[in-house]
């Protein structure tokens, strides 16, 4: 896909974009599920629990993160070249700025969700 | 259709459903930044999901704050994500027959999701639910 259209950064956001917004919507619809057995009681909620606990689960956490923080921050940008008219000509710019901003706001957040793990 | 920068171009005709679906995204976008972050920063860097147990939600409902707070980012995720399938929908299912039968189960689903969501909330009450089951 990418060799063939070549649509660069501006096409590579896009599709970032989508990519991170359908999975948060999927984790959201999950979290929603698990939420809702909270008014059967203690028992019940907390039995269910170890999924959480579970490794697999809590990467699936740290993925989710780096898609909300991705989706945060080029929407900000999205925005950006919405209302502002200069922005446009400076998008591939501010692509890289919010991979930047990304790395710098995902890493440190990362470590501290795994640190029960260390 | 696609500006330039990748995001959708502001639509300039059709009915105003779209326009307003637009500008919603972009509003609801922007609060979701503070409501969702905080939310996850709150609940996974600050605490992590050790602590997190029946005990913590009822402590945190106990506070009418928190029990809004929930209430918006729910409402404000489920719309914003709800649309973004939508128009997801809208690019990717081009049999007018198939798109209606995605569209009605989207909406389905919204509104589900919806129900339970709002109703894990507004009907918590942990003091009733030990009454009921003092018994036991």
């Amino acid at each position: 896909m990418l060799r063939v259209y070549r649509g660069r950064e501006g096409m590579i956001s896009w599709a970032l974009h989508r990519l991170t917004g359908l999975g948060v919507l999927m984790f959201l619809l999950i979290h929603i599920a698990d939420i809702y057995v909270i008014g059967y009681g203690p028992e019940e909620f907390d039995s269910l629990l170890f999924i959480y606990h579970s490794l697999g689960f809590r990467l699936m956490e740290v993925m989710l993160v780096a898609a909300l923080y991705y989706h945060a921050i080029n929407g900000v940008r999205i925005i950006l070249i919405d209302f502002w008219e200069g922005a446009v000509l400076i998008q591939r710019k501010l692509f890289y700025w919010g991979i930047a901003i990304f790395f710098l706001t995902f890493i440190p957040t990362a470590i501290l969700m795994l640190r029960p793990l260390f | 259709m696609l500006s330039r920068g990748g995001g959708r171009a502001r639509p300039a005709e059709g009915n105003g459903f779209e326009l307003f679906s637009w500008y919603f995204f972009r509003v609801s976008g922007l609060l979701l930044i503070f409501f969702a972050i905080f939310h996850v920063v709150i609940m996974h860097v600050v605490n992590t999901v050790d602590e997190i147990d029946y005990a913590f939600v009822a402590d945190r409902w106990g506070s009418p704050f928190w029990k809004v707070y929930d209430f918006l980012l729910l409402t404000l995720a489920l719309l914003h994500g709800i649309n973004g399938a939508r128009l997801s929908i809208d690019d990717y299912i081009r049999s007018n027959g198939w798109r209606m039968v995605a569209l009605t189960t989207l909406w389905v689903t919204a509104f589900v999701f919806m129900v339970i969501g709002a109703m894990a909330i507004v009907t918590f009450d942990p003091v009733a639910f030990d009454a009921a089951h003092a018994g036991r």
